[in-house]
């Protein structure tokens, strides 16, 4: 079946991938194309339809409309040979509990057909990588949630896929296992194709050399971290951290200033333009204390706002 | 081989949950001798004879390693460790082969330690122990196949209840204290249209001399429900593997 741009360059084309749960569409129509090597983020909050993408290119969902090739190979037509060049680190840890460490590599080493003196190199080197080597003959029943997770990215890189899924691979890590994580990831930056779903924007932002913004199965944005920032990148942001700020005089603002958000510790005007000394002049003689005014360069956070009308993490 | 090293897993996994398997050994090996002083006590007349009881144990002990390889099956699903399985270039016969069979050894087992503390409590060896060995490891294959039906169907809380109304099922109506055709009825109806009933009532039977064509008939009743497991099992599982 042809599907009209099967370009060999790509690692993953997609094909008006859709996939409906009764009434339900979680994922709409969705066509991309993800390069060789290249490490590609789907950044969207949850219920965005992002693991059912996923799930449906490792050949575990069926698509309801549309394909998918992998390295040229659909996913309808031969999941066989999809899965002979993917792995996938998936949301849920996903591991043996009773087995250790190098057990459980072993495992998926063996399961995926290398041979067992490969396997046996390719764990230690991996056991190494991810900084378990000292507790590999442990059950993998007693580690912690981030050692679990470490463990989870090992046993997907095992076999060294051609393409590698990771789904949530810090999902409820804290920020310095999360980071511990990040490094590991950008270590492979450019060695495989890799797939990356995450709601958390520092991720896709410090990782992805594209995203494609998901919201409610479509994709909504596409492009590099720093062109989503620039699509936005018209509308100037001034942050103001201040005292005594009243509701009347936030109600004033927003009769002058498009959107006027109230922080914390005081308030974000976004405008076409801004100016410092302008909105000093305004609120200093209504009695505000000004503390410090500094413009704020927009984030995917802004950009996902911007495209949605909500925050990603709504 | 690619399924061996799963295989291989699932063995380490069921030897190092050591409750289940102490609980697999130990329930069977109890009942035997419970059920065998109870005999003692009712004196010359009892009707829970050695030859009676071990087999009979022995398939109940089964009902025990059906729920609990349900149980593994069913953890490994929601655990999602199955659904990353299932992006491996593994096939549905591969899956439930690579489950089941490490749950034979146990089967074996359980046939051993039943027939060993029977020999103990009296019951003589028998010539024809192999195909008494036969129709019981087919029995023990039977239950493990329904296991993984019940793993792939129900969540764990869920098939840890169903399994244990299947040991129910089997205490009462697998025949294995008292023989079926004596109660009759419905009851009798639906002991008969199961396996174990057969399986106990052949063992039995070779047990005080039949041949096989004696007892062909309740053997391939076995056979064909382990076979009809078998094949639901890999129907299920190609249906779980892209859903």
């Amino acid at each position: 079946m042809n599907y009209g741009t099967n370009d060999n360059r790509f690692a993953i084309q997609t094909f008006s991938l859709s996939r409906k749960f009764g009434d339900l569409i979680a994922v709409d129509g969705i066509d991309l194309s993800i390069k060789e090597g290249e490490l590609f983020s789907l950044l969207g909050p949850n219920g965005a339809g992002k693991t059912t993408a996923i799930k449906m290119l490792c050949c575990l969902l069926r698509p309801s409309s549309g394909t998918a090739t992998v390295m040229g190979h659909d996913i309808n037509e031969d999941p066989m040979a999809v899965k002979q060049i993917i792995d996938v680190s998936p949301q849920e840890t996903a591991i043996a509990e009773h087995l250790n460490a190098r057990e459980n590599l072993r495992l998926m080493g063996g399961i995926r057909g290398l041979a067992k003196k490969e396997v046996k190199k390719r764990s230690e080197e991996l056991l190494e990588m991810v900084g378990l080597t000292k507790r590999a003959k442990e059950q993998v029943r007693r580690f912690s949630g981030g050692m679990k997770r470490r463990l989870s990215i090992a046993m997907a890189l095992v076999s060294d896929p051609q393409v590698l899924f990771l789904d949530e691979p810090t999902l409820g890590l804290d920020p310095q296992s999360r980071r511990g994580i990040w490094e590991h990831i950008a270590e492979l930056k450019g060695k495989k194709t890799i797939v990356l779903t995450t709601h958390y924007l520092e991720e896709a932002d410090a990782l992805a050399d594209r995203i494609a913004i998901i919201d409610e199965g479509k994709i909504a944005a596409l492009g590099t971290p720093q062109e989503l920032k620039d699509s936005i990148s018209d509308m100037q942001v001034m942050v103001v951290k201040a005292k005594n700020l009243t509701p009347d005089v936030i109600k004033s603002l927003k009769e002058i200033y498009p959107e006027v958000k109230a922080t914390e510790d005081g308030i974000e005007i976004k405008a076409k333009e801004l100016s410092f000394y302008e909105i000093v002049d305004y609120l200093r003689p209504r009695g505000v204390a000004i503390q410090s005014a500094s413009p704020k360069q927009p984030t995917l956070d802004d950009v996902f706002l911007h495209l949605t009308g909500k925050e990603l993490r709504e | 081989m690619r399924f061996w090293e799963l295989a291989i897993r699932n063995f380490k996994e069921m030897w190092r949950d050591l409750i289940s398997t102490g609980l697999e050994i130990g329930i069977p090996a109890g009942f035997l001798v419970i059920f065998w002083a109870l005999g003692r006590n009712m004196g010359d007349e009892s009707f829970l004879t050695t030859t009676m009881l071990v087999p009979g144990i022995t398939v109940f002990g089964f009902a025990f390693l059906l729920m609990f390889s349900a149980m593994t099956l069913s953890r490994d699903k929601e655990g999602a460790l199955l659904s990353r399985l299932f992006t491996a270039p593994l096939k549905p016969r591969d899956f439930i082969l690579s489950y089941s069979l490490p749950y034979i050894p146990m089967v074996i087992i359980q046939i051993a330690v039943c027939f060993g503390i029977g020999a103990l409590l009296g019951l003589e060896l028998l010539e024809n122990a192999g195909l008494v060995f036969l129709i019981l490891l087919v029995m023990g294959i039977c239950c493990v196949e329904l296991g993984m039906i019940l793993g792939l169907l129900f969540n764990v809380n869920q098939a840890s209840g169903v399994g244990s109304v299947i040991i129910t099922l089997v205490a009462l109506l697998g025949g294995i204290w008292i023989n079926i055709e004596t109660i009759g009825g419905v009851f009798y109806r639906i002991g008969n249209a199961l396996p174990f009933a057969h399986a106990i009532k052949a063992a039995r039977a070779v047990m005080i001399g039949a041949d096989f064509s004696s007892i062909a008939t309740d053997f391939y009743w076995v056979l064909g429900y382990t076979l009809v497991f078998f094949a639901l099992g890999v129907f299920l599982f190609r249906r779980k593997m892209v859903e």
